[in-house]
């Protein structure tokens, strides 16, 4: 029988979810007797394949987020949000009170030790910024959500372990947390 | 985002690495590369959106830039709050947030080195890519990769038993901390130093082996004079808190400044083509005032280490060359190894210091002064937090200058060097590109905090030619 495949991404977050889980420590010898880790930010492989179980942690933030998510959500059989970032949009929505075009401005021009006589805002062979960071769920469909800020290793492994035994987990109340 | 009737050689993204990025590659008319370039490409914006919160709030706020080490920002941030209230620290709260830092040391540490790297060096960095990871080391070196588990474990425990979380925990508080550990957690943690310690010992063996046994590579890869910055106290390497120091490629220290200066002395240069800036050296300018820091930057840039064991380990590091200078970028991974044997040692004095589980935790105050500057040494590097607040203490000016900015240049220069060598024409084996992407993983880079302003990084590397076609394109989210 071959192993269930798995594809992870991360975007608009800051790679706390994935550190959570690698917190799992040396279980992970034994998780990876049961799932294939194909494409994520721990391995090699650059493109997403077809798998079974697709993770996206963070926000949607730029055009390129956006296309990776539909991505994998094409590719993959069970999409899991990891994380507040990709469940409600996290810390990153912060920007969404003020206008892009400010938020760029005042990073790029306008800080005590900036030194950028010509103005010149980033924008070239590198993704544009949406107006507004969303969660994943107003791009596409998302079948389990695992909040937190991160989700506790516990919990990411509860997850993965509810789906390789075939059912669709819903986080218990014990173990559900957004901080 | 290949185009096919252009000419280039993108990797995106760059993987095996803490961050987004894509590496763009330009091809002249004859094949030979023209230019390559380290994007980072993406934004977020924590420097606007923090404005008008309570300072207060900025030791939560910011460790959502990077889940990596969330603890340096965490502690550069609350390090700021505690100027603008205008107080100093017990000893039992400075030691308690250096104790908690240097668990987060070992933990960054770690990642980066066994988690990350160690499958090139095992493996080699034109292996198969689909074992060149964390779980082909587990099948084929079990024990090294437990090591790397059980080391990482051990400063996340630090970490939770200090802040109750491993990711984004919370301890700092403008003024000290929240609480202090138990006689039990301390005897706990210290029992934890020797086997390890021993074990790190036999790995920084293992990778001296691989240098040498690998020695041209080892000594030309991505490999070039810069200066170096970190921060020093009483000239020895230090990560918690100092004057920051600039060390030139000769050995001739250029500068030294307090870290409540760092504007007069550091410049940021934007390009348009990265969301990450690039820091410089002011007097010097920029590009040629650009330096390293990380664990290469520290280590060439201090006496000495204050701790006897790694002191007598930098001492073999320096007989590699004959100024005791090293330029070599693979000996990111040497220098890293040796800064955890620091951390270890320096966790085991912190805890055997009768003031780690001394009460006085907080200073209070009522002042609010307008401006605030927080330093540290992240694993990454120098990082900086600065703020203005008003009159009640609402922020209205953020700069965050973070570690993996100030190698931006040379992280650069090394992709391009290593491009110019191997690329001749379209035809780019699959390790080529890794070696590039290994450029960027020397410099451990977390390009989420990169781009607090700004935030992830997959990586591309694209290949383009003379009137900026894409001739190929490799990408990964």
């Amino acid at each position: 029988m071959t192993k269930p495949k798995l594809a992870s991404v991360w975007l608009e977050a800051c790679a706390g979810c994935h550190m959570s889980f690698l917190d799992i420590d040396e279980r992970i010898v034994d998780l990876l007797k049961e799932v294939d880790l194909t494409s994520t930010p721990i391995t090699d492989i650059k493109e997403i394949p077809e798998v079974d179980l697709g993770v996206i942690e963070g926000a949607l933030g730029n055009d390129e987020e956006v296309e990776i998510a539909e991505e994998m959500r094409k590719r993959c059989k069970i999409l899991i949000a990891w994380g507040d970032c990709a469940v409600f949009g996290g810390i990153n929505c912060m920007r969404n009170f003020m206008k892009k075009e400010d938020v760029l401005r005042e990073a790029y021009t306008d800080t005590v030790s900036t030194v950028n006589p010509e103005g010149t805002i980033p924008g070239e062979d590198i993704p544009h910024l949406l107006d507004q960071a969303i969660p994943v769920d107003r791009k596409v469909k998302v079948d389990v959500y695992v909040p937190g800020c991160p989700p506790d290793a516990d919990t990411i492994l509860y997850v993965f372990q509810e789906i390789l035994q075939g059912r669709i987990p819903k986080v218990p109340v014990d173990m559900m947390r957004y901080d | 985002m290949a185009n096919k009737n252009t000419r280039t050689i993108e990797v995106n993204p760059v993987t095996r690495i803490e961050g987004h990025g894509k590496i763009t590659v330009r091809l002249n008319e004859d094949g030979s590369v023209e230019n390559a370039r380290f994007h980072v490409t993406q934004f977020r914006g924590f420097e606007i959106f923090s404005k008008g919160r309570d300072f207060r709030e900025m030791p939560v706020i910011t460790p959502r830039i990077c889940g990596i080490c969330p603890v340096s920002h965490h502690l550069a941030s609350a390090k700021a709050c505690d100027e603008i209230m205008g107080v100093t620290l017990t000893p039992t709260a400075a030691k308690l947030r250096e104790l908690m830092h240097m668990g987060q040391i070992i933990q960054s540490h770690a990642l980066s080195f066994f988690h990350l790297s160690s499958p090139d060096i095992l493996f080699g960095f034109d292996s198969d890519p689909a074992i060149r990871n964390i779980a082909g080391v587990a099948q084929k070196y079990p024990e090294l990769a437990l090591l790397g588990i059980g080391m990482r474990k051990y400063g996340q425990e630090i970490i939770k038993t200090l802040g109750t979380k491993k990711i984004h925990p919370w301890h700092s508080i403008p003024g000290g901390v929240n609480r202090s550990i138990t006689e039990d957690e301390r005897t706990s943690m210290l029992e934890g130093i020797p086997n390890l310690k021993t074990k790190l010992k036999e790995t920084i063996e293992l990778v001296k082996k691989y240098l040498d046994e690998h020695e041209d590579q080892a000594k030309t890869f991505a490999t070039f004079d810069t200066s170096y910055m970190g921060l020093v106290k009483n000239g020895n390497l230090e990560l918690y808190d100092g004057e920051i120091r600039l060390k030139g490629p000769r050995g001739r220290v250029t500068d030294q400044f307090s870290s409540d200066e760092y504007y007069k002395y550091i410049g940021e240069h934007v390009e348009s083509w990265s969301y990450l800036k690039f820091p410089f050296y002011r007097n010097l300018g920029f590009p040629h005032g650009s330096y390293r820091v990380g664990p290469l930057g520290r280590v060439n840039a201090c006496n000495d280490f204050s701790t006897p064991d790694a002191s007598a380990e930098l001492k073999k590091f320096r007989s590699r060359t004959d100024d005791g200078m090293v330029h070599y970028t693979l000996y990111y991974h040497y220098a890293r190894l040796l800064e955890i044997l620091y951390a270890f040692e320096r966790t085991e004095e912190l805890l055997n210091d009768s003031d780690i589980t001394g009460s006085e935790l907080r200073v209070t105050s009522r002042d609010i002064i307008a401006e605030g500057i927080g330093v540290i040494e992240a694993p990454r590097g120098t990082l900086i937090h600065h703020y203005k607040v008003n009159e009640k203490g609402a922020i209205e000016k953020v700069n965050l200058i973070v570690a993996t900015g100030h190698n931006n240049y040379a992280m650069n220069k090394g992709v391009e060097m290593v491009a110019k060598e191997n690329i001749h024409g379209e035809d780019v084996d699959e390790g080529v590109l890794n070696s590039m992407e290994h450029v960027i993983r020397c410099y451990d880079p977390c390009l989420s905090c990169s781009t607090h302003a700004v935030g992830k990084m997959p990586l591309s590397v694209n290949i383009v030619d003379k009137e900026g076609n894409s001739i190929r394109n490799i990408e990964k989210h």
